[in-house]
């Protein structure tokens, strides 16, 4: 199995500290606000940026080594990429740019896998037409055919959803899901969006500052983020501080007035501090658990908290919630918009809910303030 | 009334033409130079090259021809350097205008190259070193197709204004009939003369040429806009 694997560091001029691997068959999301180096990531990929010093390599094949001053050039490294705009050729028709990377094939089979390819991505019939006469979708499909009509060892999408429409997008976004069935490839996409990166990615990547500050599943990074820094890039909110205290027997988490359970796989980690050590914990929205006035039930005993509703805003079928509680947290979460209607939650209406010891997440100490600031990311 | 025969006619506008020809292959070579100097203009001195390459525009054209005769002179080391190599000199010879020529009028094909090359989006260039071509077959395949009518642009109207070329090649050629004597020099001769008829018939050629070259650089230009939107 070919595995794309790269570890690229230089402190400028554009500062990169990142490591990944990618595996054949896997679709890696790198993410990350506009200026953390995703784009410069994909190009030195491609061998369009050299940097200062790391090593990438494909299957058992070295594409750069900056020690040895190896860097294969990107004719040799067999990369499909579909950059952001497209950069279909506009002196050419569909067919043609498809037919570019076919070159080194007889001209009836160029012509024969072109309208394979256009096939593939659904465009029969429209291979005469020149980019300038496509739609925003079409022309992604083209791209994206040229760049698998050279049988790439590895497949870089550079934002290629961005400048299409929702509709489309979510089309687009389908086929690209069914097509990575048929193609066993490693797969890096760079996207800015994280709805898109959670949707399609096995593995996320997140990047700031040219730093790879955490991977692994998108469900993982979502609960389990490394840092407050990865909590924010990731839009997360529900980031808090607490007192480790340690009670009738066990850690737990001193939070305002309240003392907070934790799960076992937490009891363990906790152990690694002192008491009296001030964490940062992150708890995930699904894990706030609204009690119904009426209806009090057995999940209620688990770290129940008190809290003022702040502020309610309905968005369609879904409504967002935010309590403060007594020491000025906010705990943000959502609930059906029916379930707010039932629970009459208005502002300045107190509620209680449940934080869920299994979700509490304690990323480690107090670190100094990290200057990412929130919600930097485009929606 | 002055014939337009031997001397003035036709025999000297296809001499005159052949400066405008000549110039052809030069500017491709030089635009594209000076596209790599430009568009990976990252090293010091960029700038001297650049406004080297750019003086003539600004530069009065006796200054240049004053410069160039005296550069052309078989006691400059150009001069004598061309005399060895050719065995004669290009002082008042027809050799001698047509570079004069070409040094006067390269700003003029170097600049609308550079500009037409440098509005192609890198990442074009690149889309096609990852689709398989060398920078070779990038520019045969991409490149080319997508500049020809800036290239065509560029061709045209340094023939053009080759044609009108005057102060330069006065200084370099002098006004040698037959062989130095352009259409521009000829139709201020004429005028000298008194013999207005022949200035009119010459001025209507120069005219002529001038207005379908650039009527053809327009129509491409309205070409292109109509293709790539």
């Amino acid at each position: 199995m070919a595995e794309l694997s790269l570890q690229l560091a230089q402190p400028g001029p554009i500062p990169l500290q990142a490591e990944f691997a990618c595996r054949s068959g896997e679709l890696l999301a790198l993410v990350g606000p506009s200026g953390s180096g995703k784009t410069t990531l994909l190009r030195a990929i491609a061998g369009l940026y050299q940097p200062a010093a790391g090593v990438i390599h494909c299957g058992e094949e070295c594409w750069f080594d900056a020690q040895r001053k190896h860097s294969l050039r990107p004719q040799q490294r067999r990369v499909g990429i579909v950059f952001q705009d497209y950069a279909l050729f506009p002196h050419l028709s569909a067919r043609d740019n498809i037919a570019i990377p076919l070159r080194h094939l007889p001209k009836p089979t160029q012509a024969h896998r072109a309208e394979e390819w256009l096939a593939r991505v659904k465009l029969e019939g429209l291979g005469g037409r020149f980019p300038h006469q496509l739609s925003g979708g079409q022309r992604q499909r083209v791209a994206l055919a040229r760049a698998l009509a050279r049988e790439p060892e590895v497949l870089l999408l550079d934002e290629p959803f961005s400048a299409v429409d929702q509709v489309t997008r979510r089309r687009l976004q389908r086929e690209l899901a069914l097509l990575r069935q048929q193609i066993a490839i490693p797969i890096v996409l760079v996207t800015h969006d994280l709805t898109e990166a959670a949707a399609l990615a096995d593995t996320m990547c997140v990047l700031h500052n040219g730093t790879t500050l955490q991977s692994g599943p998108p469900e993982a990074l979502f609960r389990r983020p490394a840092s407050s820094a990865v909590a924010r890039l990731l839009d997360r909110h529900n980031l808090y501080r607490a007192t480790l205290r340690h009670y009738q027997g066990r850690y737990c988490l001193e939070w305002g007035r309240f003392l907070l359970e934790v799960s076992a796989e937490v009891q363990a980690q906790l152990g690694g501090y002192r008491v009296g050590d001030k964490l940062e914990w992150y708890l995930p929205p699904s894990d706030i658990v609204l009690h119904r006035r009426e209806r009090p039930s057995n999940g209620e005993r688990e770290n129940p908290v008190a809290a003022m509703v702040s502020e309610v805003v309905a968005l369609g079928g879904m409504t967002s919630v935010a309590l403060r509680v007594a020491h000025g947290d906010m705990l943000r979460f959502e609930v059906g918009t029916h379930a707010a209607r039932r629970n009459q939650l208005a502002p300045g209406a107190m509620v209680k809910v449940s934080l869920l010891a299994s979700g509490i997440h304690v990323m480690g100490p107090v670190a100094n303030e990290v200057s990412t600031p929130p919600g930097v990311y485009e929606t | 009334m002055v014939s337009l025969c031997r001397n003035d006619g036709l025999g000297s506008a296809i001499h005159i033409l052949a400066p405008g020809r000549a110039d052809l292959p030069y500017s491709a070579a030089f635009g594209h130079l000076g596209r790599a100097g430009t568009g990976l203009c990252a090293f010091q001195g960029a700038w001297f090259f650049e406004a080297l390459v750019a003086l003539p525009l600004v530069l009065p054209p006796t200054v240049l021809g004053f410069y160039l005769l005296t550069a052309f002179s078989r006691d400059a080391p150009f001069g004598a350097f061309w005399a060895s190599v050719f065995g004669s000199g290009l002082n008042f010879t027809f050799t001698g205008i047509l570079l004069a020529s070409l040094v006067a009028n390269l700003p003029f094909a170097i600049q609308p190259i550079q500009r037409a090359f440098e509005s192609i989006p890198a990442n074009l260039r690149e889309a096609a070193w990852c689709s398989g071509l060398s920078p070779w077959q990038t520019l045969w395949q991409i490149e080319l197709p997508l500049v020809w009518p800036g290239l065509l642009s560029a061709f045209a109207l340094t023939f053009a204004h080759t044609l009108g070329e005057f102060g330069v090649v006065l200084m370099v050629g002098g006004s040698i009939d037959a062989e130095t004597r352009t259409l521009a020099i000829a139709i201020y001769d004429r005028m000298q003369a008194f013999d207005e008829a022949a200035a009119a018939m010459m001025s209507a050629v120069l005219l002529s040429v001038s207005f379908i070259t650039i009527g053809v650089v327009y129509g491409l230009a309205g070409r292109r806009r109509r293709v790539h939107g």
